[in-house]
């Protein structure tokens, strides 16, 4: 088939192309299977070399890929063309970030945010005596899986509404790391780290808009994690607090 | 434009397991470390291993006591490596796996965990106990996200311990002077300005190049840079010739489903509905050596018995076909598809996304994918570069990681031993060269030492040939896939030779680029990633066509068995000449560098043999 995709254009270096603006590009003997990524590529390799984005596993866990595809934050290597049922598939950087070129953003904001909320382990009480691993119950473990899936994509933070309106909020993929370790049964710095989310532009900026848990291409539930954040922040510990589907099971089941 | 220089004791290329290992080893014994990296360090490939990270733990596994040991593990990865692995690097492989292990989950890896609280342990091809008696439980697992685990768990440690980042800066070329290191040239990708990193050591951790095959597991980013970097500067490159097939991508894609799939009880079925494993290695069946696998599903399709007559066969996780042969082989394990969701749910998600297929439900079209490079720049165990068959070390020059060849996985690599080579090499790395450093002075820049790769670079910017750098990539791609692939003859891999050189005489002479831009400029840098895989692939055809036997993943028609009292040695392919892209390359091959055999002095079980599963 044919596929015609309108994208969002910036080149600083370049006289005439160093404002934004829409540039189309038609594609034959396009399957349905192709990624979107796949079809970007056949328009920088064969019909524009100057289009800038970057990628780089094309399988949607290294996380290079984040763009608004039709509107919505997506991995463009997670999309496939098939799926995009328009006329014509749309294609801009992510929100919210310095635009550096073409699709490329700048992300060092971003991995600032990241790296002010601790998103490191922290534990210096004796090691195990035997030499062995830290003992964890397998529910312990089960508590914190959700969060250690993110890849740092950028699409949760980038399409929240909080965000764009205040580019010093933490955002939710830095609120996603941080509810890593805070519910890691391990982990001895969840105080700081709750202290760190409760600052003017820690996690109570998040109102609750829902943005980021469809953007989250590792279908990971980020309102629910920074909803779980909140209730740490007021019982002023993560200890007792369950999952709502656990609360929800447990009604029915009773 | 300008050239900015920087002084670091140490730098590491790549921002992977390997080179995050060695920043954080280097700067915990005092070294002042740069990290050089072209892509964000949570990009890196090391994030998208799946199964597990191989260490004989021994974890009790559900009725199985799993007496496990460091011994066995070593002895698996000589077998598997089909008695071409060094076993003085096998030793150090298995028994360092354990600690490193723990010290993962020290620094809080979120490791799976037993019934007792223990870390999770699941089976993984070639890896047994008691040489071979029957499958261990060996592959510590974080679901099928167990490299992500570990990128993540390193970076965030990095952080931890304030390493410095340059990130988005690409390593371009290796300084030199008087066979001693001095640094490397690197170039910002933001600005496309150079820097000249001035370095008492430099850790190359830049991984592998998957991406001269057409079908491959691999990023688009595993081009070899680092490799090709140090090669084009005199350091050989080491057993080029065996690069791993994984017998598992996703049909046509080369997306990699995890060997752990058949760890968690999954199985192979050609196009009669048959478990054609049971055929090829009787004892271990599906989980034999990926080598073995991939040869398996090669014949299957080639005598007509892929799926629908076509060249695929399926995977199949389906609870009722493994609860089925579990049964049959008397395991009272049982599996159902909430368990195959909460240990594969990367998979579960990859097969739904990419092909539409629950493989809950549904079997999962599969055909080998090219997957990791066994070669690669050779070191000693210590992770120091050596350049020739005596092993002298080349001052400052470090290596770990898939790009070095240790050689520890030998003519094939077990599954779960890369992940362990990063963690075990790269900590090996990072400790040599806090000590190196503290003796060690900074050997002197060369004059102008940017000079001469700056000028390639404004050769490829300013091109104006006719051919695209994606026809050249394509044409090479195809060329590796069908000439040096899973089988190979003599007349294939001697035709590939001159294909990529001539397709590395376009590349000098025809070669075309549309952005002349110096911010964010991707055309360039992915025409200058192409000169390093052709560089690469050509020395891979040249290294398989001069081994004239078959050893695990160098499989040869024309000559079908291993031949030991000639083989059991390795491969030093060295470019000669000055110039960075002499437009004929002459090449030699060594071949004086026997194998390690330390451990079969010690215990006759290590002695090689026929190789069977």
């Amino acid at each position: 088939m044919q596929v015609t995709f309108r994208i969002r254009r910036y080149n600083p270096e370049i006289p005439g192309k160093d404002k934004p603006y829409w540039q189309e590009f038609t594609l034959d003997n396009v399957d349905e299977t192709d990624r979107v990524l796949e079809l970007l590529h056949r328009i920088k390799w064969e019909q524009d070399g100057t289009l800038t984005l970057r990628r780089s596993c094309a399988h949607g866990v290294c996380g290079s890929d984040a763009m608004r595809i039709n509107g919505v934050n997506r991995l463009a290597c997670k999309v496939l063309v098939g799926t995009v049922k328009t006329a014509k598939v749309q294609v801009e950087p992510i929100l919210g970030l310095p635009v550096e070129k073409d699709l490329l953003v700048d992300m060092e904001p971003f991995f600032a945010h990241y790296r002010s909320v601790m998103p490191f382990f922290v534990n210096d009480e004796p090691l195990p005596a035997d030499g062995r691993e830290r003992l964890q119950t397998q529910e312990d473990r089960e508590r914190f899986d959700d969060t250690t899936k993110c890849i740092l994509c950028a699409s949760c933070t980038t399409s929240c509404p909080s965000f764009w309106a205040n580019g010093q909020y933490v955002g939710p993929a830095a609120i996603v790391q941080a509810h890593r370790f805070i519910f890691d049964s391990r982990d001895r710095a969840a105080s700081d780290r709750l202290k760190i989310l409760a600052d003017e532009n820690g996690v109570w900026r998040c109102r609750t808009i829902f943005n980021c848990t469809p953007a989250c291409p590792r279908e990971i539930e980020v309102t629910r994690a920074l909803g779980e954040v909140k209730l740490a922040i007021r019982k002023g510990s993560p200890e007792g607090i369950i999952k709502v589907t656990e609360i929800t099971e447990k009604v029915v089941n009773s | 434009m300008s050239t900015q220089t920087h002084q670091f004791d140490a730098v590491i290329v790549g921002a992977g397991g390997a080179g995050l290992m060695a920043a954080l080893y280097a700067s915990k014994g005092g070294a002042n470390v740069a990290v050089v990296s072209k892509l964000y360090p949570t990009r890196s490939h090391t994030g998208a291993a799946q199964g597990g990270i191989g260490a004989a733990l021994g974890n009790k596994i559900g009725d199985d006591e799993n007496a496990d040991s460091p011994l066995f593990h070593a002895f698996d990865t000589v077998k598997g490596g089909d008695w071409l692995a060094d076993q003085n690097a096998a030793r150090v492989l298995a028994y360092e796996a354990v600690d490193a292990v723990i010290e993962l989950e020290h620094m809080g890896l979120p490791f799976d965990r037993t019934p007792e609280g223990r870390i999770s342990q699941r089976r993984f091809g070639g890896h047994t106990i008691n040489f071979g008696e029957k499958l261990a439980y060996r592959a510590c697992h974080a679901a099928d996200r167990t490299g992500h685990m570990i990128l993540q768990t390193l970076y965030q440690q990095c952080i931890k311990h304030n390493v410095r980042f340059f990130d988005e800066f690409h390593v371009v070329d290796q300084i030199m002077n008087h066979g001693k290191s001095a640094g490397v040239v690197a170039i910002e990708l933001g600005t496309g300005e150079f820097h000249v990193f001035h370095a008492k050591a430099v850790l190359y951790a830049s991984g592998g190049w998957g991406r001269c095959w057409q079908v491959t597991s691999n990023a688009h980013s595993m081009t070899g840079d680092g490799a090709a970097a140090v090669f084009r500067r005199g350091i050989p490159m080491q057993d080029m010739e065996f690069f791993q097939f994984h017998p598992t991508g996703i049909y046509k894609m080369g997306i990699l489903i995890t060997e752990g799939v058949r760890g968690e009880g999954g199985v192979l079925i050609n196009g009669r509905g048959e478990r054609f494993m049971e055929q090829y290695a009787p004892r271990v069946k599906d989980l034999a050596s990926r080598d073995v696998v991939s040869r398996a599903i090669y014949t299957e399709v080639s005598e007509g018995r892929g799926i629908k007559g076509r060249n695929y066969v399926y995977l199949d996780i389906r609870p009722e076909t493994v609860n089925r042969y579990f049964a049959e082989a008397g395991e009272s394990k049982r599996i159902d598809a909430h368990y195959i969701e909460k240990k594969l749910p990367d998979i579960l998600d990859f097969c739904r996304t990419y092909l539409g297929v629950d493989p809950a439900v549904e079997p999962i079209p599969i055909q080998p994918t090219a997957h990791y490079a066994m070669g690669g720049i050779p070191t000693n165990v210590e992770a120091e570069v050596v350049s020739d068959a005596n092993w002298t070390v080349v001052p400052g020059l470090y290596a770990a990681g898939e790009t070095a060849c240790v050689s520890v996985h030998g003519a094939n690599r077990l599954g779960t031993n890369s992940l362990v080579d990063l963690v075990v090499f790269g900590r090996r790395g990072g400790m040599n060269i806090a000590k190196y450093v503290q003796g060690a002075d900074f050997v002197p820049l060369p004059a102008n030492p940017e000079g001469e790769i700056k000028a390639e670079f404004e050769r490829l910017r300013a091109s104006k040939g006719k051919v695209k750098p994606y026809e050249l990539r394509n044409e090479m791609q195809q060329v590796m896939n069908d000439k040096v692939g899973v089988f190979r003859t003599d007349t294939l891999m001697r035709e590939a030779v001159d294909d990529i050189g001539a397709l590395r005489d376009k590349y000098l002479t025809d070669l075309s680029i549309d952005d002349r831009g110096h911010k964010f400029n991707t055309d360039l840098l992915e025409a200058w990633e192409l000169g390093n895989l052709l560089d690469l692939a050509q020395i891979t055809a040249l290294s398989a066509a001069n081994r004239t036997e078959s050893r695990g993943a160098h499989s040869r028609e024309d000559h079908p068995k291993r031949d030991d009292a000639n083989w059991m040695v390795h491969t030093l392919v060295f470019r000669e000449g000055e110039g960075l892209y002499p437009a004929t390359p002459s090449y030699t091959i060594d071949t004086e560098k026997k194998v390690d055999l330390s451990l079969v002095a010690e215990d006759q079980r290590f002695a090689a043999k026929e190789r069977t599963y």
